[in-house]
């Protein structure tokens, strides 16, 4: 786990290395290339790419004209923008239509850092999870950004990305990763309890569980890369097996990751959980580490939170 | 232009203004002054204007029409049924559970929509999109957008019109169905986005200005546009609201409701269009 990449940067690379086998992938991105890393596209692809200038919801519905041509769509800017200031051109103009349009939302959670609350976008999944038609992908490092971009790709339709800002370790092999669209990942084994993340924090559920693993507790990790449409199935198994549900995301704890889980464990499995992420807060500015230290977001709260929970296990 | 051709588009249009009454009133709701005023436009569009297919909506090389004003619906779909995308009978189903035409334009249901609209300010920026993938393709259909002078203070409209200019969409043609009546009032006393044409201007687009129920005058203007090159057409078409009914002309009320039995026999007679419902 020692090689750190943003999700941000695997995105924009996996832009310029699919751009080629997919000669009708059009790029769209509102001044901020450098940051979403679409420049990588735009550097191999420049007459495909497409700067919009600060101007996201004209991007959003430029995209979806695109689209009824027949063109796979990449609109590109920061998450706060794609799911906030554009929701009602992303909600009517792309997923209304079920037009082909992938949202590529970077700076996405508090680990944007120092830029502050108001770019710091925590209600996004919640957002674009309500929204019918439209699917949902968070990747939790560089291997399962790429994956997800080529998923992407061949599933026709809107589809909402999720990356991060922040540097975070790869955790996946990339010569025999698999990435399913709407399918979780059993990252690492455990039946004492699950820890079911999202994004940047699935890298750090890992952490907690070699910590819970001296303490002799077997933690499971559960990677829900798609929180829409969400795995049920490994949700309800991991529940079946552990009987304690945590979990984690660089989100509000209303709608998201947690959100999502509840619903599928009270449908179907009612099971003791815990949600972790932002109760009611927006972010604020400061280094990505001191803030997942504020909001409670490290491999140390989630280990403690995990052995809290397992004292309420039946 | 051949006295003809002109004749044929205004007796097609008023055959379209009676539908547009009939379905509004089947239908007891939706948006009838501003349908009526788009008609001539639209009219012109897909009887003269517009190389189409309607037996093959989705050839990839048609010329596009997006309502951006997209609660003009009935107009379109009138035109539409005309044109043959569909059956006329459809009409009558306007806004029932089940139809094929949505109170709003949706271009999964409805054969010759060539994009989903209805919230204001979009349709611009998709028809945006048409044309710039017709330049990345090299293709030479057009795209045409119409949209409402209320919808002018829509943001989002400001943000198409600097991409179009940018981009030099001079495949694409904007018109602005100025009819000066709002949901609630004139547009210059709700929040005027006037002058609209110096506004277009200072945006970096070709600037015209029609009469928007004269078909010569309509047409010619579509062929200025066509030559123009280098920049994107804006046709700001003087219209009537609720043109051609004399109780619905200029009148806001008439935004958004659809005429009762008795209404329609009178409208239908001031058209004096046959009508076989």
């Amino acid at each position: 786990m020692s090689e750190k990449i943003a999700t941000r940067e695997a995105y924009g690379l996996a832009l310029a290395e699919f751009g080629a086998q997919y000669e009708n992938i059009i790029v769209l991105d509102a001044d901020l290339s450098k940051s979403t890393k679409t420049e990588e596209f735009k550097k191999k692809f420049p007459d495909r790419f497409i700067n919009m200038g600060i101007s996201e919801s004209d991007m959003m519905a430029t995209a979806a004209g695109i689209a009824t041509t027949g063109k796979i769509v990449f609109a590109s800017t920061f998450a706060i923008f794609a799911a906030g200031r554009a929701f009602e051109q992303v909600r009517n103009s792309i997923a209304y239509p079920k037009l082909n349009v992938k949202i590529g939302a970077t700076h996405a959670g508090i680990t944007v850092g120092e830029d502050g609350g108001s770019h710091q976008a925590v209600e996004d999944i919640a957002l674009m999870r309500a929204v019918p038609n439209m699917v949902v992908i968070s990747p939790a490092d560089a291997v399962e950004s790429r994956a997800a971009v080529k998923a992407a790709i061949e599933y026709d339709g809107p589809v909402y990305l999720r990356f991060g800002r922040l540097a975070v370790p790869v955790i996946y092999d990339k010569d025999n990763y698999v990435f399913e669209l709407g399918k979780g990942v059993e990252t690492a084994p455990g039946n004492d309890i699950a820890i079911i993340a999202t994004g940047m924090m699935v890298g750090n559920a890992l952490e907690a569980r070699q910590k819970l693993s001296r303490e002799g507790i077997n933690a499971r990790v559960i990677d829900i890369h798609t929180i829409k449409p969400i795995d049920k199935d490994i949700i309800v198994k991991a529940a079946e097996e552990t009987g304690a549900i945590l979990t984690v995301e660089e989100h509000v704890v209303n709608g998201g990751l947690g959100g999502a889980v509840a619903e599928v464990l009270s449908e179907y499995r009612p099971t003791i959980m815990k949600r972790m992420g932002l109760y009611d807060q927006f972010g604020q500015s400061g280094k990505p580490d001191d803030l997942l230290k504020l909001y409670k977001l490290t491999p140390d709260d989630i280990a403690d939170e995990a052995k809290a929970l397992l004292q309420h296990k039946p | 232009m051949q006295q003809n051709k002109i004749e044929f588009l205004e007796e097609k249009a008023k055959q379209v203004r009676a539908d547009i009454i009939c379905s509004l009133a089947s239908a007891n709701s939706g948006h009838t002054g501003g349908s009526l005023s788009a008609t001539d436009i639209l009219v012109a569009l897909y009887f003269e204007v517009m190389n189409v297919r309607p037996d093959q909506p989705k050839w990839p090389d048609r010329d596009r029409l997006v309502l951006s004003k997209g609660h003009a619906a009935p107009a379109l779909y009138a035109v539409l049924a005309h044109k043959g995308y569909f059956s006329r009978d459809h009409l009558w189903t306007l806004r029932q559970v089940g139809s094929i035409l949505q109170g709003h334009p949706d271009m999964k249901r409805t054969p010759g929509v060539d994009m989903s609209t209805g919230s204001l300010g979009q349709g611009i920026s998709a028809a945006n999109g048409m044309a710039l993938a017709g330049k990345i393709d090299k293709k030479d259909y057009r795209v045409y957008a119409l949209l409402g002078d209320g919808e002018l203070e829509e943001g989002e409209v400001w943000e198409a019109a600097m991409t179009a200019a940018h981009y030099k969409l001079d495949n694409l043609t904007a018109f602005v169905d100025h009819n000066h009546l709002q949901i609630d009032g004139f547009v210059t006393d709700v929040k005027s986005p006037e002058p609209v044409d110096e506004k277009f201007k200072a945006f970096g687009w070709n600037v015209l200005y029609i009469n928007g129920h004269d078909m010569n005058e309509i047409l010619e203007a579509v062929e200025q546009a066509k030559a123009t090159k280098g920049k994107p057409t804006v046709i700001i078409a003087e219209t009537v609201k609720g043109k051609g009914v004399s109780f619905m002309e200029c009148q806001a009320g008439w935004h958004g409701i659809a005429p009762n039995a008795q209404q329609k026999e009178q409208a239908l007679k001031e058209l004096g269009a046959e009508i076989n419902v």
